[in-house]
C-alpha cells in the first residue's frame, strides 16, 4: 500500500514506495529535459534529411545534399594533388644537378622530404639518418652502392637482398663459421682490418698479427674489397679504410662480421613510394650528408 | 562455506564440478600439444580444487532453517574482496603498459610481457575482473534488499560468482600466451565464451527467480539497471562471440562475421558493452548506494524513467560512431551519429538525477569521502558522457579518432565514473556486510579518494593534451601541400604526457592498495563481532529462499 509523504526539504511528494529505506520523490520532470530532447531530436531531424541516412529496402534515403564520403575523399585527394601539381612537375621533370642547384625546390625537398623519410626511413635508419648498429649511416658520404643520385635513387627504387627482380644483391661470406679460414686466420684478418682505419693496431701488440693478416686479405678478401681495401660500390662492398661502420669498429664487432658474415637488407621502394616521393627522397638524404658537418 | 550449503547442494556441488573436470579433461585431451590443452588442465585442477573442499566440509551439520529468514550475503563478501584483488592486479598491468609506452624496453624476454598480450589484462583484469565481480557482488546485495527476498538458494550465487572468476582467469591466461580472437573487450576464445555464457545465463535466471518472488509490490529503478546490464550482456557476447573453432582440439576460431559487418558487429558489442555493463550496470550500484548513503529519497522517479528507456533504446544505435570515415557506409555512420547526441539527454538526466538527491545532504558530501566518492562518480558520468556523445559528431570525430584523446575519453569514464561509484559502493557495503558502523579507517578512505581523483585528474588532462597535439600534428600540412610531421615526431611530442599518464596511474593504483588494506583490516576487525547478514528494516518478514 502506497503511502505518500511530503518530503521537508524539497517540498515534493514522495511516490509511497519503500525499498530497504529508500524512498523516492514525484517531482516532476524539468522542463529543460524535454526543451534538450526536442533540440537534439530537431537537430538529428534536420541532419537525417540532408545527410545519407536510413535504409529503403536495398538502398537508403541519400540526403538532399547529395554529400558521399567516398565521392568527397576522392575529390579531396584530387584537389590535394593538383595544389601540389605545380612544383611536384618541376622536380619530377628537372635533373637532379638543376634541382640542387635551385634553393627555392631543395626548400620544398626538405620540407616534404622530412616527413618521408621520418615515416619511411628512419625505423631503421633513425630520424637523424646516422643508422645504428646493422642499418648504414646515410650523412657519412661512405655508400655502399654509391652516392651519385642515380645511385641512390636505384638503391630506393629496387632495394638491397630485397623481392624486387632487379635488386641489388650482396653477401659477405662466413669465413670462419664455414670453414674458409681457421680461427686464427680470422682474428688476423680482424686485426689487420681494423690497422686499416686505426693506425695504433700497426704499433700496438697486434702488430705483428696484423702483418699476418694483410697476407689473409691479400688472397681472401680482395676480390671483393679490393687490394686497397676501399670496396667496390659495384658489388656493394665496403671501404673498409674509413671511419664508418655498419656493424661496428671495434675489435669484436670486425671478427664477428669475418667469422659469421653479413647479409643486409633494404626493402625495394618502388611499390610504396610513388617516383616523385622517391625523387625527393634522394635528394633529401643527398642533402643531409652535404650539410652534415 | 560449505556449512551454508544443504546436503543437497553439496551434492549438487560435487556434481558440477565433477562434470567441470571432466570437461576441462576433454578439452585437455583433445587439445593435446594446442594451448587448448593447458585451460583443460587449468580447469581441471580449479574443479580438483573445489571438489576437495567440498567433500572436506561435506559432513558439517546442514545450515539452521532460521537463516531463510535473513538476506544471503556470503556470496556478495567474497565478491566485494575478489574485486578489489582484480582492481589491484588490472591496475597495475595498466601502470605497468602506461609505463611501456615511455620506457619500451621495460619488458622481460618472451612474447607474454609485449605490450600486445599485457594490455587485454589490464582492460579485461580491471572491467571483467574488477567491474564484473562489483557488480555480481553489489548485484546480489542490491537484489535482495530492493525486493526484499533471500536468493533462492545458496549454492547458485557461487557458481555464478566462482563460474565468472574462472572465466576471467582463463581470460588473463590466454592473453599470456598469445590465446586471443583479437576482438577488443571480447578476446577470449570459443570455449571461455561457451563457459562465460552458460555462467551469464544462470545469473539471469537466479536474478529472475528472485524478482519472481518479492515482497515488494514495485521494482526500484537499481533492479531495472541491474536486469537491463544482466540481459543485455548476454545478448552481446552470445552475438559478437558466434564464430567456428578450426577444430574442437583448437584454441584458434574464426569469426562468422567478416569485413564491415564483422567490424559493425565488434563495435556494435563494444559500444554496449560501455552502455550496459560499465554504464547501466553501475547505475544500478548508484541508484542504491547513494540514496542509501546520504539518507535523502531518490530526486524524482519520472526522470529514473526517461532516462532509463532514453539509455536502453538509444545506446543500441550509438555503436557505429566507431567507424567514422571507414567503409562501413555512411547512412550507418550517420545514424551512430545522431542517436550518440540525443542520448546525451537521458545521459544527463541520469547524472543530474543522482546530483539533485544530494540536495539536502550536501554537508555529508562535505565530510564522508564515501558519499563524495559517488558524488564525483556523478560527476565524472555527465562529463564522461559529453564528451563521448561531442566525440561521436563526424567533424570533432576527425579530429579526435585514433589518437590519445579516446583514451583520455575512456579513462575518463572508466577511472572517474565506474570505478568511484564502486569504491564508494564498496566502502558503503562492506560495513554493513560484516556487522559495523564504520570502516577500519575514515581517514584511509579520505586519503583513496584524493589519491583517486588526482591520479584521474592528472591521466585524462595528460590525455587530452597528447590527444589534440597528435590529432592535430597528423592533419598539419606545410604550404607545400604535403604532411608536416612524421608518425614519429608526434610519438616523440607525446612523451611528456606519456609519463604524466603513468605517474597518474601510478597514483590511481595506489589509491587503491590503501583501499584493499583498509578492507582487509576491516574485516579482520569485524571477525570478533557478530557475523550474521541482517534482515528487513521494516519488521516485515524477507521471502524465504526456495
Amino acid at each position: 500500500m502506497a503511502v505518500e509523504e511530503r518530503d521537508p526539504h524539497s517540498g515534493y511528494l514522495t511516490t509511497g514506495h519503500e525499498w530497504n529505506g529508500i524512498k523516492e520523490l514525484n517531482t516532476p520532470v524539468p522542463r529543460v529535459v524535454f526543451v534538450f530532447l526536442a533540440l537534439t531530436f530537431a537537430f538529428s531531424l534536420v541532419y537525417w534529411l540532408l545527410m545519407p541516412s536510413f535504409p529503403v529496402g536495398t538502398t537508403y534515403l541519400k540526403g538532399l545534399l547529395g554529400v558521399d564520403q567516398r565521392t568527397a575523399v576522392t575529390e579531396e585527394l584530387r584537389r590535394a594533388s593538383a595544389s601540389r601539381a605545380a612544383w611536384a612537375r618541376r622536380i619530377e621533370t628537372a635533373d637532379y644537378a638543376t634541382i640542387r642547384a635551385d634553393p627555392n625546390l631543395m626548400g620544398l625537398v626538405r620540407e616534404t622530404g622530412r616527413p618521408l623519410f621520418g615515416d619511411n626511413c628512419a625505423v631503421c635508419h633513425g630520424t637523424d639518418a646516422k643508422g645504428g648498429p646493422g642499418f648504414p649511416n646515410l650523412t657519412s658520404g661512405s655508400w655502399l652502392w654509391g652516392g651519385k643520385p642515380e645511385d641512390v635513387a636505384r638503391t630506393l627504387q629496387v632495394g638491397i637482398n630485397a623481392a624486387h627482380p632487379d635488386t641489388r644483391a650482396s653477401q659477405m661470406l662466413a669465413f670462419g663459421r664455414d670453414g674458409m679460414l681457421s680461427r686464427e686466420d680470422v682474428d688476423a684478418v680482424a686485426a689487420y682490418v681494423q690497422s686499416l682505419s686505426d693506425r695504433s693496431v700497426s704499433s700496438g701488440p697486434d702488430a705483428a698479427s696484423a702483418a699476418a693478416g694483410a697476407k689473409v686479405f691479400a688472397s681472401k678478401c680482395v676480390a671483393c674489397h679490393g687490394p686497397a681495401a676501399k670496396g667496390s660500390t659495384s658489388i656493394g662492398a665496403p671501404d673498409l679504410t674509413d671511419a664508418f661502420w655498419i656493424y661496428g669498429g671495434d675489435r669484436s664487432s670486425i671478427r664477428a662480421s669475418i667469422w659469421g658474415g653479413r647479409q643486409g637488407h633494404m626493402p625495394s621502394w618502388e611499390a610504396r613510394l610513388t617516383d616523385l616521393d622517391r625523387k625527393i627522397l634522394t635528394l633529401y638524404v643527398l642533402d643531409l650528408g652535404a650539410r652534415a658537418p | 562455506m560449505i556449512a551454508q550449503l544443504t546436503i543437497q547442494e553439496r551434492q549438487s556441488a560435487l556434481m558440477i564440478l565433477g562434470g567441470l573436470a571432466l570437461a576441462g579433461l576433454a578439452l585437455a585431451v583433445a587439445g593435446g600439444q594446442d594451448l587448448l590443452a593447458a585451460h583443460g588442465w587449468l580447469t581441471v585442477v580449479c574443479a580438483l580444487a573445489g571438489l576437495f573442499y567440498v567433500i572436506s566440509g561435506y559432513f558439517e551439520p546442514e545450515p539452521s532453517p532460521e537463516r531463510l529468514a535473513r538476506y544471503y550475503d556470503e556470496p556478495t563478501k567474497a565478491g566485494v574482496v575478489i574485486a578489489m584483488i582484480w582492481a589491484i592486479a588490472g591496475l597495475f598491468v595498466g601502470d605497468w603498459v602506461a609505463w611501456q609506452l615511455v620506457f619500451p624496453d621495460l619488458a622481460f624476454e618472451g612474447a607474454w610481457s609485449s605490450f600486445g598480450r599485457l594490455r587485454p589484462i589490464h582492460t579485461s583484469g580491471v572491467i571483467f575482473g574488477f567491474g564484473g565481480n562489483a557488480l555480481i557482488a553489489t548485484s546480489f546485495h542490491v537484489m535482495q534488499r530492493a525486493t526484499r527476498a533471500r536468493l533462492p538458494d545458496q549454492i547458485t550465487p557461487w557458481f555464478v560468482l566462482l563460474g565468472y572468476n574462472l572465466f576471467c582467469v582463463i581470460a588473463a591466461t590466454g592473453y599470456l600466451m598469445g590465446v586471443t580472437q583479437s576482438k577488443e573487450y571480447a578476446e577470449p576464445e570459443w570455449y571461455a565464451d561457451i563457459w562465460l555464457a552458460i555462467v551469464w545465463v544462470t545469473y539471469f535466471l537466479l536474478f529472475l527467480r528472485t524478482l519472481a518472488r518479492r515482497q515488494e509490490p514495485h521494482i526500484y529503478v537499481a533492479n531495472w539497471y541491474y536486469m537491463a546490464f544482466i540481459l543485455l550482456v548476454a545478448v552481446l557476447h552470445v552475438v559478437n562471440n558466434l564464430a567456428v573453432p578450426i577444430s574442437f582440439g583448437s584454441a584458434k576460431s574464426y569469426s562468422v562475421f567478416s569485413g564491415v559487418q564483422d567490424a559493425m558487429t565488434q563495435w556494435w558489442y563494444g559500444h554496449n558493452a560501455v552502455a550496459f555493463f560499465l554504464t547501466a550496470g553501475f547505475l544500478g550500484m548508484l541508484y542504491y548506494f547513494l540514496p542509501v548513503r546520504a539518507g535523502r529519497p531518490i530526486y524524482s522517479y519520472r526522470m529514473s524513467i526517461i532516462s532509463f528507456w532514453g539509455i536502453t533504446f538509444m545506446y543500441m544505435w550509438a555503436g557505429s560512431h566507431h567507424l567514422h570515415f571507414t567503409a562501413l557506409p555512411q547512412w550507418v555512420q550517420t545514424l551512430g551519429m545522431t542517436f550518440s547526441v540525443m542520448l546525451l539527454v537521458p545521459s544527463w538526466a541520469s547524472a543530474s538525477n543522482a546530483l539533485m538527491t544530494l540536495n539536502g545532504a550536501w554537508t555529508k558530501v562535505r565530510d564522508d569521502a564515501t558519499l563524495r566518492f559517488m558524488t564525483v562518480a556523478a560527476i565524472f558520468y555527465g562529463i564522461s558522457t559529453f564528451e563521448g556523445s561531442f566525440m561521436a559528431i563526424r567533424a570533432v570525430n576527425s579530429l579526435s579518432h585514433y589518437t590519445d584523446w579516446t583514451i583520455g575519453h575512456v579513462h575518463a569514464g572508466a577511472l572517474g565514473w565506474v570505478a568511484m561509484i564502486t569504491f564508494g559502493s564498496i566502502y558503503a557495503l562492506v560495513p554493513k556486510l560484516w556487522n559495523l558502523d564504520t570502516m577500519y579507517s575514515g581517514r584511509l578512505v579520505e586519503l583513496h579518494f584524493w589519491l583517486a581523483l588526482s591520479g584521474t585528474l592528472v591521466y585524462v588532462f595528460a590525455m587530452w593534451n597528447s590527444g589534440i597535439i597528435q590529432g592535430l600534428m597528423w592533419r598539419s600540412y606545410t604550404e607545400a601541400g604535403t604532411l608536416s610531421y612524421s608518425f614519429i615526431d608526434s610519438l616523440v611530442a607525446m612523451h611528456p604526457y606519456y609519463i604524466a599518464r603513468a605517474v597518474g596511474g601510478l597514483l590511481f593504483l595506489l589509491g587503491a592498495l590503501v583501499g584493499f588494506y583498509n578492507i582487509v583490516m576491516t574485516i579482520r576487525t569485524a571477525s570478533a563481532a557478530q557475523d550474521e547478514s541482517d534482515a528487513p528494516v521494516l519488521g516485515a518478514a524477507v521471502q524465504a529462499g526456495e
